[in-house]
């Protein structure tokens, strides 16, 4: 019985606990239904997705209304790897922003914070599990301005200025795929996006549905921040709650790739978005840009959440250029990447948030002499920055293997080159804090400070060690992601 | 225990003990038997797989699959076994050592040294053994990572730049190119199993190979072939014991290691020497023998002096193996054990020199051979073997490398060798003559016709003196053994099938 509704009620369990949590505002009431509802919402998801590894595809009829008139949940390899990784990583979040939110947040508010997280990711895994194309858009909204509230609560004033950047930008992110949206629902009647597919070749692929596909590719690139239209990430990641930055910065841009591949693969087809369209070369190019700029930018960041979120903005390039191969290497590398980049950059966001815990700054100075004072937060952040250079045994190896194997599978050795060299980046600013903190001393009035709280450091090493564990064994996600990215391929033939 | 036990043991015994040094970090004395219990356990441990190698069989495991494709292998040859040996042993003399040299000089921060030692000694392991490419470089990578908190102990800013350098070079030739040369190696060939007779006969074109050649050479940045060499000499802030272990035999050691490795089994001798994409790498490594040996004379630093020394041996191998004939190939292998022998003996004589008179400069050394007399008769031992004279064991490797070069007709090479050995000679006996001949003392005290005072004997602590001792020995006897190494390596050069 409850297996049957799993898909719908890994969506409805967020989205009832989210008001509930409000009437809940008294004592610890509210965290603990935040928490069970995540929980709950990453059992499922792993339940869904060892269910697809088994018996493949599941067609879930919202209402009993049958596809494609109602509302189909459909959920293949794909979106139940990325219901995994988003649930996986809040669920890891969330045991980690009570302590994290005392200093952050008025306590006697908290309840509106825990709202607003469970309808984030209400909207984040509806975006993810849906197979209706206005369906994605209205849990998209959802989760976009649930996490506009979400960054406004930053410690900082600017994190209110940083929200209504990101607030413009999202809005025309959204905009611009309800507008691609409209025309594909124009030109073939139907909102169903295995229907979409299915029918677009017979109703011809004329201007209205390139405008489609140019609408929708601007609007999620928006929403996962490809160069140049990432503008708005840097200063939401920074003025946001650390633990807000690692849920969204984990979770948000996974799921904006995910809408991306949804389109090109899906709905209109790889030979469509590749072959007839010159898509790839374009995504390409900035992807590279991406990779160099924002690694670059990086480097000379001062304030050590700032130098993560550009960091961010080169990874997202490493996701976009696997998918610009067009082969199913490079496909696996970039679903690979959405996980392992939730992980590392998940467990760096949470150390900024320890770090932040103790010095109320995370200004690259105030590291110095950390690696004495806070011994457990900074060996956390070298695992978490070994993993994101892409060293051995981490979780980044395994994804930079893959890339740069289907970059040389492609033939194309030049991007392979680009790939290690980009990474190379990663090394010096990741390095810079290694350096402040373990070989300097800790400047004047800084000797209080001590290790951050257990219950900030056990969600930090959990994500750390699953950086570690995925990257000895990665048979599971590489398996996972190859067979995700043959199934993209083979929707199409 | 089978074979294939036996390997994974090696693996994981010094993480073991390295979680026991932790926990013991508050007892020095408990802190210092499980470093020398485990170091023993490890020797024994790999020793015990050397009979089956000599019966012909190469033990083999494979725990798991770790990426699909891309299994961790472990596979012991002849060449590693050699490696594992070396690393092995002499691992518990540097403990030994370590212990009378850090506790002499009083050094802070002990638990993490002994730690991390522990950590690199798995990781050497693990590159003894590896059996793809893959499961080399992973563990190539662990061991440059694990040797960091090491080269940086001192923790000043000469150590933080100087571990710049370490893991700057180190990290970015391995990523830049170690690992684009292995996976083309993959997508060539469809395998990156070390094969004898190597993988890659018929699949790649002579200028390919040429290329392909040079990303492994430079990727493989700890066998400090010029110029990537700059890491090694950076590397000297660390403590002499580090200096010992890893930049004479661990680090160095494995990054010739995994040239020969990849030059004889990924490669091929034969398909080498046909293509002659070797060319290139026959003038580098010559190039970097004799330029490094030159920078050796003009350093008045004991440990840079040895240092650069260092980086023109580790080209003997490298030049050794780029010869692609099997005389020259198994002389490298030779040339890796019997350089290990007489360097570390090298670095322990520093080390006691510092420990004992604190003396870290050449031109004031002189005349400490009347203070310490075994000390510099040891090193005189480690600088004969190191040139290559008989009856010491460097005699014998450098022998096959230049019947190696003499078979292939490259003269030019033959003359290198020479040259080179007269080099060797220049820069290090000088530091034993002056020892032992000159007064000691400074110039300007003698020239007021102060009495040079007897000095007595003033030898470094006995942890710090047996171990020297004994791989000065280590220095005699392989000469005596070399023909058994040279007959256990000959598998390595042998034909498939």
């Amino acid at each position: 019985m409850i297996a049957t509704h799993l898909p719908v009620l890994q969506v409805v369990v967020p989205l009832i606990a989210a008001p509930t949590c409000i009437l809940l505002r008294g004592k610890n009431w509210a965290f603990m239904l935040a928490l069970l509802a995540t929980w709950a919402a990453f059992a499922m998801s792993c339940m869904l997705l060892a269910r697809v590894l088994d018996d493949g595809v599941i067609s879930y009829e919202l209402g009993g209304w049958a596809a494609p008139w109602g509302i189909e949940y459909r959920i293949d390899l794909v979106n139940a790897y990325v219901l995994v990784i988003v649930s996986g990583i809040s669920s890891a979040v969330i045991a980690y922003t009570r302590q994290s939110m005392l200093l952050e947040f008025v306590r006697e508010r908290e309840y509106l914070f825990y709202s607003s997280y469970l309808l984030c990711l209400t909207g984040l895994l509806g975006v993810t599990i849906t197979g209706d194309a206005f369906n994605l858009f209205v849990f998209l909204e959802i989760s976009s301005l649930s996490s506009y509230v979400l960054i406004s609560l930053g410690p900082d004033r600017r994190a209110l200025t940083a929200a209504y950047q990101y607030l413009v930008m999202g809005t025309i992110g959204a905009t611009f795929i309800v507008i691609g949206v409209g025309l594909l629902y124009h030109a073939t009647g139907t909102l169903n996006m295995v229907d979409l597919g299915a029918r677009l070749p017979a109703a011809g692929y004329d201007r209205v549905v390139v405008a489609a596909f140019a609408f929708l590719t601007i609007g999620a690139a928006l929403k996962l921040a490809l160069f140049p239209l990432h503008l708005w990430l840097p200063n939401a990641y920074t003025y946001a709650p650390s633990s807000v930055s690692a849920f969204l910065a984990a979770t948000a841009t996974k799921v904006a790739v995910y809408i991306l591949l949804r389109f090109f693969f899906t709905v209109f087809g790889a030979e469509f978005s590749f072959e007839t369209l010159p898509t790839a070369v374009p995504l390409m190019v900035l992807a590279i840009i991406a990779m160099f700029a924002a690694s670059t930018v990086a480097i000379f960041q001062v304030n050590v959440k700032r130098l993560l979120a550009y960091s961010s903005v080169a990874q997202i390039g490493y996701m976009i250029l696997g998918l610009s191969l067009v082969t199913v290497g490079g496909l696996t590398a970039t679903i690979l990447h959405l996980f392992n980049h939730a992980l590392m950059k998940g467990a760096l966001f949470l150390v900024m948030g320890c770090v932040y815990y103790r010095l109320k700054s995370v200004h690259i100075d105030g590291f110095a002499g950390l690696g004495r004072r806070m011994p457990w937060t900074m060996a956390a952040f070298v695992a978490g920055g070994l993993s994101l250079i892409g060293v051995p045994l981490t979780a980044g190896f395994i994804s930079k293997w893959q890339l740069v194997l289907a970059a040389l599978d492609s033939g194309l050795w030049w991007i392979a080159l680009l790939v290690v060299l980009s990474s190379l980046l990663a090394v010096v600013y990741v390095w810079r804090v290694v350096e402040k903190a373990y070989f300097e001393p800790p400047p004047a009035g800084h000797d209080k400070v001590e290790e951050a709280p257990l219950s900030m450091l056990i969600p930090t090493w959990t994500l750390v060690c699953a950086n570690i564990y995925f990257g000895i064994d990665a048979e599971l996600t590489v398996g996972v992601a190859q067979r995700a990215a043959v199934e993209l391929f083979g929707g199409v033939q | 225990m089978t074979p294939g036990d036996a390997i994974l043991t090696a693996i994981f015994l010094p993480l073991v003990g390295a979680v026991f040094i932790v926990l013991l970090g508050s007892r020095p004395n408990l802190r210092e038997a499980v470093t020398l219990g485990t170091a023993g356990l490890l020797f024994l441990t790999v020793v015990s797989l050397i009979p089956a190698v000599l019966a012909g069989d190469r033990p083999a495991t494979e725990p798991f699959q770790a990426i699909p494709n891309f299994p961790l292998v472990f596979v012991v040859e002849p060449l590693g076994m050699v490696f594992a040996t070396i690393a092995s042993s002499l691992w518990i003399l540097t403990s030994i050592y370590s212990i009378g040299y850090m506790r002499g000089n009083d050094e802070h921060n002990q638990t993490r040294f002994y730690v991390s030692f522990a950590i690199a000694l798995s990781s050497t392991m693990g590159i003894a053994f590896s059996g793809n490419l893959f499961t080399l470089f992973v563990f190539y990578e662990v061991l440059t990572l694990s040797t960091y908190p090491l080269v940086t102990h001192h923790g000043d800013s000469a150590a933080k730049q100087g571990g710049r350098t370490y893991v700057g070079l180190l990290l970015s030739t391995s990523i830049g190119f170690l690992l684009v040369a292995i996976l083309w190696t993959w997508v060539l060939t469809g395998t990156i199993d070390f094969t004898n007779g190597g993988i890659l006969t018929g699949k790649v074109d002579g200028a390919m190979a040429a290329v392909l050649l040079f990303l492994y050479m430079y990727g493989i940045g700890k066998a400090a072939l010029m110029p990537i060499h700059r890491w090694l000499p950076a590397a000297m802030v660390a403590p002499t014991p580090v200096s010992a272990l890893l930049h004479a035999v661990a680090v160095v050691k494995a990054g010739v290691f995994c040239v020969v490795k990849v030059i004889v089994y990924i490669f091929g001798l034969d398909f080498l020497s046909e293509t002659g994409a070797n060319q290139w790498l026959i003038y580098m490594a010559a190039f970097t023998l004799l330029s490094a040996s030159l920078i050796a004379m003009r350093k008045d630093n004991l440990k840079a002096r040895l240092a650069y020394s260092t980086v023109s041996q580790l080209s003997y191998v490298i030049l050794g193996a780029a010869l692609a004939t099997p005389l020259a190939a198994i002389g490298a292998g030779m040339h890796i054990a019997m350089h290990a022998f007489g360097k570390i003996t090298l670095f322990f004589c520093a080390g006691a020199i510092y420990t004992a008179l604190h003396k870290t400069e050449i031109s004031d050394m002189r005349g400490i051979g009347r203070q310490m007399p075994i000390t510099m008769a040891a090193f005189f031992i480690g600088a004969l073997s190191v040139t290559g004279l008989p009856p010491l064991g460097g005699a014998w490797s450098k022998w096959y490398m230049m019947l190696g070069a003499a078979e292939t007709g490259e003269l030019l090479i033959v003359g290198v060798f020479i040259v080179s050995s007269l080099l060797n000679v220049a820069y290090l006996m000088p530091i034993v003559a002056a020892a032992f001949f000159q007064p000691d003392g400074d110039p300007a005290a003698q020239s007021v016709g102060a009495a040079a005072a007897p000095t007595g004997i003033k030898e470094a602590p006995l942890p710090c003196l047996i171990p020297l001792c004994l791989t000065a020995l280590g220095c005699i006897a392989l000469f005596f053994f070399a023909d058994q190494i040279y007959a256990f390596l000959t598998p390595i050069a042998a034909k498939p099938g």
